[in-house]
């Protein structure tokens, strides 16, 4: 199905057969698959960064278009610059951008060096972890617009994030995440060493004054790790109380206080067991669980960052018949805007004048492209196909139909009420049984001997959550969760791997998941002397005023050399115009032939139909057939045993589509999917997901567009692809970076080996405990047997643990980046 | 054993120094990008092409 001979040397995307297209790069002629990769790897050379393609361990993302050098016009004009940007000291600006496109650690080499080399520019920080670059430059060097443009030419998409600093925000949490995380494994590593000698001195008797020392010198260490890397899950304990719910960090942190207070009193009174080495602990390893989460949860981006991908910063503003371009923030309600075909509309409005086509599949999921005349209302977010039109705006910033679904997803995503749920279950069953088991004990003690009520108390509570039970679930957590970055899988809810080891059900959104989500031209087939080059420069001349979606592939390529005149587009059949006087049609078969005064040779052309049901257009001019175009939203290579993986983990697939049913049917039929359903509506799907909810079901939801995010919102378990929209990453539980599917039946496998790991450490943790405790009590365990014992118990945890984030990673196929501190588990 | 009460604290101290080291070093910024420093040893310093001037003199290092 796919083309054959080598990708193409920017993308790694097959190229057309039939196509030949060369970059020329270091004095060689490397194959490309469009103009738009031929101008990013001939500029990137060019500019003597060509190391780029020796150190990219990934391929990079295609150029879909030429460079559009006016689209950064805006930015070059300094009072919308100022606005847009901070100070810095010197009278240099600074501003942070989005780098779509950005995929590995050479990517951000490659960005880096390019700004670097232009004159004006005074600091560059790229963060490949994040997609995020910070520029500092000096405005009286070099206009913003001109680096932006830079950025364009090496291949990244640069969205400029105006306004607040939210990635400054990010960073300095993530600074301070680690310190914390620092302090917590320093400290419980000191703990560790003090804990030894103090079990085995029990055994071979140490002298009471160094065991009193010991024991206060472990408290010292442990002091800053129970209130400065703590903090967080107090934090977050107290927001949930007050806002009389019951998160994760309610028991976290009871279970830390509690054993820390416990600890506390028996140093200082010299009486009783300290814990300090599970407190530290604990706290070291829930930190790395939730750092690790943090690092991906950024990654993903907030919902602020995908609006500001999804809606431009700019408009073309029509006042007293005089054109400029405004930042989209300036915009009124009432103003004129003009939005010229291939933009985006930066507003919400109604049609003044123009006659065109609107792609809104990011609001509504239809494919097809729709109808708008004068009158008709169009949206912020969506792409004007066809003609220019004129506009007048109707709403603006956050009352447009977009920013509503954005505030929609935001509050959504506050609550979270999935993850509440189970914590939340999890919490009271566990903080029930130990409440009630204290009060028990305080109460029998009042009777016995009052004074004694209180510590036995303390210690009944400590020892219910001892070393080995509190570590089997965070350190098996923050293994797994190790072990999915490094192999390109991010967790950005770790609860998701206990829900997935559940799961029963995958729901996949067919376009951008099963396929890449990209109609391309798959083949070029010649007849006669035409060559393949010269057919995709007219088809793409021809299609450039067409407002079907299939033409978007034409013109996509850049190949477009001439203007095609007398364009006359027949509905449902083709378009037929004029370049340089040479009269061509394309379309369906018939009409690309019916230029020919004869029906004769050209029409016999050679077979085409294979019953692929590919879509076919064809070429045509007053000789008849020039060339026949494949067109395909190629389907991923590993889609057919990713469902086949899953069916075999008993996790039957289901497709629901917003496509037409005939590609929704093949697409299914070529997986091997049962189960399909076409013309979804987003409520439609999330309907179809309620429905399989009520029967019991445990959905994971797959997908990619903004029509999606209702779904993945809803689903148990949201997985989005890593170059999805940023809407449906920031529902999402699991991104596959690498948008290898192959990854998701191996992250269903290693989450139900999470879980048996950690009912393996727990029954351990609460067999030892159960067993040694009152044996203990009675007298009947000597000390060095309880010293060993209890070392031996946590590092059983810890070990059996790390077992999950070895032999997982078969093979590392891309280099994707691991996520910074996952070495550490 | 004795011994154990000066060695102890002076652990202790070593363990507070590498802590602020480690606070210099995050405040710093060393490890906001973990990745790409890495590749920075891997690239030729090469003067770029002096016929052009909207280039700076000298490629940062």
């Amino acid at each position: 199905m796919t083309a054959t001979g080598a990708p193409c040397f920017h993308c790694g995307e097959p190229i057309p057969r039939g196509l030949v297209l060369h970059a020329r790069v270091a004095g060689r002629d490397e194959p490309v698959c469009c103009h738009g990769c031929k101008a990013v790897a001939e500029f990137i050379t060019g500019a003597g960064l060509g190391d780029y393609y020796r150190y990219r361990d990934t391929a990079s993302s295609r150029a879909d278009e030429a460079p559009r050098p006016d689209r950064w016009s805006a930015y070059d004009r300094p009072e919308l610059v100022e606005r847009l940007t901070r100070a810095e000291p010197g009278g240099a600006r600074s501003i942070t951008v989005l780098l779509e496109g950005l995929r590995c650690a050479a990517c951000s080499w490659l960005a880096d060096k390019a700004l670097s080399l232009q004159s004006g520019v005074l600091d560059v920080s790229v963060n490949p972890a994040t997609a995020r670059a910070r520029l500092v430059w000096d405005p009286d060097k070099v206009r913003l617009g001109d680096l932006l443009r830079v950025l364009e030419h090496v291949g990244l998409r640069p969205h400029p994030l105006a306004g607040e600093p939210s990635e400054q925000v990010a960073l300095l949490e993530r600074r301070s995440a680690l310190k914390r995380l620092a302090v917590a494994g320093f400290g419980s590593m000191q703990v560790m060493m003090f804990a030894v000698p103090l079990y085995f001195g029990e055994a071979t008797g140490m002298d009471a004054t160094m065991r009193e020392y010991m024991r206060l010198v472990s408290m010292l260490v442990s002091i800053p790790v129970a209130l400065y890397s703590g903090w967080p899950f107090y934090q977050g304990a107290w927001i949930a109380l007050r806002s009389r719910s019951v998160s994760m960090d309610v028991p976290v942190s009871l279970g830390i206080v509690l054993a820390f207070v416990a600890s506390v009193w028996h140093a200082l009174t010299g009486q009783g067991e300290v814990y300090f080495d599970s407190v530290t602990m604990f706290v070291f390893f829930l930190s790395l669980g939730r750092y690790i989460e943090m690092i991906a949860r950024h990654r993903a981006g907030s919902v602020a960052d995908a609006l500001a991908r999804l809606a431009p910063m700019t408009a073309r503003r029509v006042r007293d018949g005089v054109t400029e371009d405004v930042q989209a923030v300036e915009l009124g309600v009432g103003d004129e805007l003009l939005v010229r075909s291939g933009e985006v509309f930066a507003a919400d409005g109604a049609v003044l004048e123009g006659d065109g086509r609107v792609d809104e599949s990011m609001l509504t999921g239809e494919s097809q492209a729709t109808p708008k005349a004068p009158g008709a209302l169009v949206h912020q977010g969506t792409l004007n196909l066809a003609t220019p039109l004129r506009v007048r705006v109707t709403a603006v910033a956050g009352n447009t139909v977009l920013a509503g679904i954005v505030a929609l997803l935001e509050r959504a995503q506050a609550e979270r009420p999935r993850l509440a749920r189970a914590a939340d279950r999890a919490a009271a069953w566990f903080l029930g049984r130990i409440l009630v088991g204290a009060a028990l004990v305080f109460a029998v003690w009042w009777f016995v001997d009052p004074a004694r009520a209180f510590p036995a108390t303390l210690s009944v509570l400590v020892v219910t959550c001892p070393c080995a039970l509190s570590l089997a679930t965070p350190t098996a957590l923050a293994a797994a969760t190790a072990a999915l970055a490094r192999r390109g899988v991010l967790v950005a809810h770790t609860d998701a791997i206990e829900t997935l080891s559940k799961a029963t059900h995958v729901l996949w959104d067919k376009t951008g998941t099963l396929t890449k989500g990209l109609v391309r031209i798959e083949d070029v087939r010649t007849f006669g002397s035409t060559t393949a080059e010269q057919a995709l420069a007219w088809a793409a001349a021809l299609e450039q005023l067409s407002e079907h979606p299939i033409a978007r592939a034409f013109t996509a390529s850049g190949m477009a050399t001439g203007r095609a005149a007398e364009v006359e587009v027949h509905a449902g059949r083709g378009v037929e115009g004029s370049i340089a006087g040479h009269r061509l049609r394309i379309g369906s078969r018939s009409f690309a032939n019916e230029l020919a005064r004869t029906v004769g040779a050209g029409a016999a052309g050679p077979e085409t139909d294979d019953g692929s049901a590919d879509s076919w257009v064809y070429l045509g001019d007053a000789s008849g057939l020039l060339a026949a175009f494949r067109l395909t939203d190629p389907l991923r290579p590993e889609a057919r045993d990713c469902v086949t993986g899953l069916a075999a983990l008993g996790l039957p697939s289901e497709i629901v589509s917003g496509d037409q049913p005939g590609a929704v049917a093949r697409i299914a039929e070529r997986c091997g999917i049962a189960r399909e359903a076409a013309r979804l509506t987003p409520q439609g799907k999330l309907a179809r997901l309620k429905e399989l909810q009520g029967t019991g079901a445990v959905v994971v939801a797959v997908g990619d567009g903004i029509n999606d995010a209702p779904l993945l919102r809803g689903a148990d378990v949201a997985v989005a692809m890593g170059r999805g929209s940023a809407l449906a990453q920031t529902s999402a539980d699991l991104i596959l970076v690498r948008e290898s599917l192959d990854d998701l039946p191996h992250t269903v496998k290693l989450a139900r080996r999470t879980q048996r790991v950690i009912r393996q450490n727990l029954s351990w943790a609460v067999t030892y405990n159960l067993a040694a405790l009152p044996l203990a009590a009675l007298g009947f365990v000597p000390p060095w047997l309880a010293a060993i014992g209890m070392s031996l118990s946590s590092i059983v945890v810890v070990l059996n643990a790390m077992r999950l984030s070895r032999g997982t990673v078969p093979q590392r196929r891309s280099g994707y980046p691991a996520v910074p501190g996952t070495e550490a588990a | 054993m004795e011994i154990l009460y000066i060695m102890i604290p002076l652990g202790l101290v070593l363990v507070a120094l590498g802590l602020w080291a480690f606070f210099w070093a995050t405040g710093s910024g060393q490890f906001d990008d973990l990745d790409s420093p890495g590749w920075t040893v891997l690239e030729d310093d090469k003067a770029p092409p002096q016929d052009d001037p909207t280039r700076k003199e000298e490629p940062r290092p």
